[in-house]
């Protein structure tokens, strides 16, 4: 690995090298974990609009279900006959939404975007410790989308076993109706888990060996812990599903029967594996949007985040309990009830380090000098949803209450909150924060202001519903729920869920629109936009290949010092400022690349 | 339509729309701390001019009291969650006099299995019948789940009833109905392309109803 870090010296030199470079090797086989960082950004975010395009099919048949779909005659008689959604077409779209938006959306966005984009900026390093393994992650992680995708072009189309891909439908392709898309599924799934081990063994290295001289663990920012820790767990789950993909893979070619009792297999074996990953996951794809939302808020506060020791206990906290939670997913799978119990306390107890995050962060807020920019408002509503998230989870964590709503819309409802209401929230603060950071320009502030407020409105009008949908008893991934007489009565409210969902789908438009205009005519980024402490911003706008190369910043502070009384007029105090009282750092870790 | 979960039919409805409506209380407290909260600093913090926001690192104390009112509040609703859980799920929880019914899902319907007159299942005048599961009013009745192809999973709504039926497995659920009528019977875990279709009805009777319909079915009657 040595080797590798320093096969390319010139990477790391002087800037001199780099003007010289090709187009080529700067914006494509790059390795400057910058613009590996843009390229996720812009793979990962093709991949959200294709989850989107995806759940607008689903809400359509749910919606209406029977009715031609609005432009449903372009796509081949395989998916739809005269227009209308066939349901072996439906379980697709559902098995792919999911697929895309957990693999190829949320988690590079979080990951893939802002570990390789913040961790080397935010410690004061040139460049990750291992930058080719970067590059590979990253064609790796594209490949596997192209081959997820791939399902879609082939005969019988993709995977129709739900993202969670349970054995042994899964397993069995007399069963599902689908043969390659299946397996597709399965080598993507391998390929992906490869990307996301090189990228985190990548992050986890940055984090211990790369920091600046003073960048002590406790002044790194939250955003720098909370995607630390979710290296751990990607480094820890993913060659978990990785082996079961693989045994899967192995059963639908060979007919090893791992997971189907046919011949010996169980089929429970598979919902251990994939939640022994899968709960994880659920972290990997909150932690880093607590981490930025953590950043975001105590910037727009004007105030150090509140008990920065706790959040970051708590980060390592809900990772711990993360791994002993995973058989909440199966209370009604059969699993011995008595496991059930031990599962649910475990479970319940995340509540605790998931509130202090929240009341933390209020805690911020209070008595703070609030700036309400785009970053500021997406933060809190970060806040605000992932509460409701949070929340209806205990619902489903009592598992006698967990009876009537398993596996209905109201866990649609919560991992919806968590994940869009969450995530997305996170991202959509993050994305208009960075952005000039990585372009040099400020996306519009206005057109953000008017997404974020019809975002959170129509948002809400979606996935609030589903909530009592769930409690009425619809199950998830029904084609058509009014074959069910008890389920009749509630299609209205599906009808208002799927047109506020165009309606949110439509408002994306607008995100899209303001990031891909300002990338040419967005205002010229000042150095610090923000006003922020972070080292990223003692770089100009964009940042060059190598960061500070061939100096290494001191850090003389945490990374929240807002409004603090040894800063002036100013309300803010750079980790990089020097006061006259400050003492320069041992620079005991040597920079990196050197 | 309702805004609540589906209207209550057997014992268990009871305990488990209780301890929702205390989760729902517990969670909307929260909630409304959180989002009023939230509204108001918005409000009242908001940056003017000339203004610095007050300069702290956190609260001990505040800390302390938030980490334990919600570990305290969940310990206790676990404890009272698996004093019902267990009455519901245990496998010891299975009432010794349940009517014992074999239910087995498969792509793309259920199979019912009554025991016939010697009241054993398993024995040579069992005799099955698709996708209707016939039993009497206030008695527990032991649904003996089986799969023949894929996961499925026995759902009746309004008897908070949820088990899934698993390839491989001899899973028990049992449950005892407290009003007479018609009830359907949902798959809700995907189990391929007619996952949607894959009802059943649960006809709750009189004993003299039940009686009738055995003798009916002895007879060799019509479904």
């Amino acid at each position: 690995m040595t080797s590798v870090a320093h096969a390319k010296p010139d990477a790391h030199g002087g800037g001199g090298h780099h003007a010289a470079m090709s187009f080529w090797q700067k914006y494509i086989f790059s390795t400057d974990h910058k613009i590996i960082g843009i390229q996720f950004l812009f793979v990962s975010l093709f991949f959200l609009l294709l989850g989107g395009l995806l759940a607008m099919q689903i809400r359509w048949q749910v919606g209406f279900p029977g009715k031609p779909m609005p432009g449903g005659g372009i796509l081949p008689e395989s998916m739809v006959s005269g227009g209308v959604i066939l349901p072996e077409y439906y379980i697709q779209l559902v098995t792919m939404h999911g697929t895309f938006m957990v693999f190829f959306a949320i988690m590079p966005l979080l990951v893939g975007v802002y570990a390789n984009f913040l961790i080397p900026l935010k410690l004061g390093a040139h460049d990750m410790a291992f930058p080719r393994i970067n590059m590979w992650s990253f064609w790796l992680a594209l490949l596997a989308g192209l081959i997820m995708l791939a399902g879609f072009f082939v005969p019988e189309g993709t995977s129709r076993a739900g993202w969670t891909m349970y054995a042994p439908l899964s397993a069995r392709p007399d069963l599902s109706g689908a043969t390659v898309g299946q397996m597709l599924w399965c080598v993507s799934i391998v390929v992906l888990g490869l990307s996301s081990v090189m990228g985190s063994v990548n992050y986890i290295t940055t984090i211990i060996n790369h920091r600046a001289p003073g960048m002590t663990w406790f002044r790194m920012p939250l955003s720098v812990w909370a995607l630390f820790v979710t290296a751990i767990l990607a480094v820890l789950a993913l060659p978990v599903l990785q082996g079961a993909a693989i045994m899967l893979l192995f059963d639908q070619t060979i007919g090893t029967h791992f997971f189907d009792p046919v011949a010996g297999g169980q089929a429970l074996l598979w919902q251990h594996l994939f939640w022994f990953f899968g709960h994880p996951e659920v972290y990997i794809l909150i932690l880093p949007a607590m981490g930025m939302v953590s950043d975001i808020i105590s910037n727009g506060s004007r105030k150090p985040i509140f008990g920065y020791h706790s959040m970051v206990f708590a980060i390592v906290g809900i990772a711990f309990l993360g791994w002993i939670v995973w058989g909440h997913h199966m209370f009604m799978s059969g699993m011995n009830p008595t496991l059930g119990s031990t599962f649910m306390v475990s479970t319940l107890l995340i509540a605790v380090p998931s509130a202090i995050k929240v009341f933390n962060w209020m805690g911020t807020m209070w008595r703070g000098n609030l700036r309400l920019h785009v970053p500021m408002l997406n933060a809190i509503a970060f806040v605000s949803m992932f509460t409701i998230g949070g929340l209806s989870g205990i619902f489903m964590a009592a598992t006698p209450v967990d009876i009537p709503i398993h596996d209905t819309y109201f866990i649609v409802a919560h991992l919806h909150y968590v994940l869009f209401g969450g995530s997305l929230f996170a991202l959509f603060a993050a994305i208009p924060f960075w952005y000039p950071k990585m372009f040099g320009r400020m996306m519009d502030e206005r057109l953000g202001k008017i997404h974020f407020w019809l975002t959170f409105v129509t948002y809400n009008l979606v996935f609030f519903p589903m909530h009592m949908i769930g409690m009425g008893g619809q199950m998830r991934r029904l084609y058509d729920p009014t074959i069910y007489d008890f389920l009749k009565p509630q299609q209205p409210l599906n009808e208002f869920i799927t047109i506020s969902a165009f309606a949110l789908f439509a408002v994306q438009l607008i995100f899209a629109f303001n990031f891909l205009w300002s990338l040419k005519k967005g205002k010229v980024a000042p150095q610090n936009p923000w006003e922020d402490n972070g080292l990223e911003w003692s770089l100009p706008n964009p940042a060059p290949h190598g960061n500070w190369a061939p100096h290494t910043p001191n850090v003389y502070r945490g990374p929240y010092e807002f409004s603090a009384p040894e800063s002036g007029d100013a309300d803010f105090l750079p980790q990089t400022k020097k006061l006259p009282t400050d003492r320069d750092p041992v620079p005991a870790i040597p920079p990196a690349g050197h | 339509m309702g805004w609540w979960l589906p209207p209550a039919a057997s014992t268990f409805a009871g305990p488990i729309d209780m301890l929702f409506l205390v989760i729902l209380i517990i969670t909307g407290i929260a909630l409304v701390l959180v989002e009023v909260g939230l509204v108001v600093f918005i409000v009242k913090y908001r940056a003017r001019p000339g203004r610095k926001a007050f300069y702290t690192h956190g609260s001990t104390r505040a800390e302390i009291i938030w980490t334990a009112i919600p570990a305290v509040t969940m310990v206790a609703l676990g404890l009272v969650s698996n004093h019902y859980w267990v009455k519901m799920k245990d496998k010891d929880s299975v009432p010794a006099d349940a009517y014992r019914v074999g239910v087995m899902g498969k792509q793309f319907e259920w199979q019912m299995t009554y025991s016939g007159t010697d009241g054993k299942l398993g024995t040579d005048d069992d005799f099955t019948v698709r996708n209707q599961l016939h039993i009497t009013v206030n008695q527990p009745v032991a649904v003996e789940l089986t799969a023949e192809d894929v996961i499925h999973s026995f759902f009746v709504p309004e008897f908070r009833v949820k088990q899934d039926a698993v390839p491989g497995m001899h899973i028990i659920a049992w449950f005892q109905a407290t009003k007479t009528g018609e009830y359907e019977i949902g798959c809700a875990e995907l189990c391929g392309m007619g996952h949607y279709k894959m009802r059943a009805r649960v006809f709750v009777h009189t004993p003299e109803e039940f009686t009738a319909w055995m003798a009916q079915q002895a007879a060799g009657g019509a479904e």
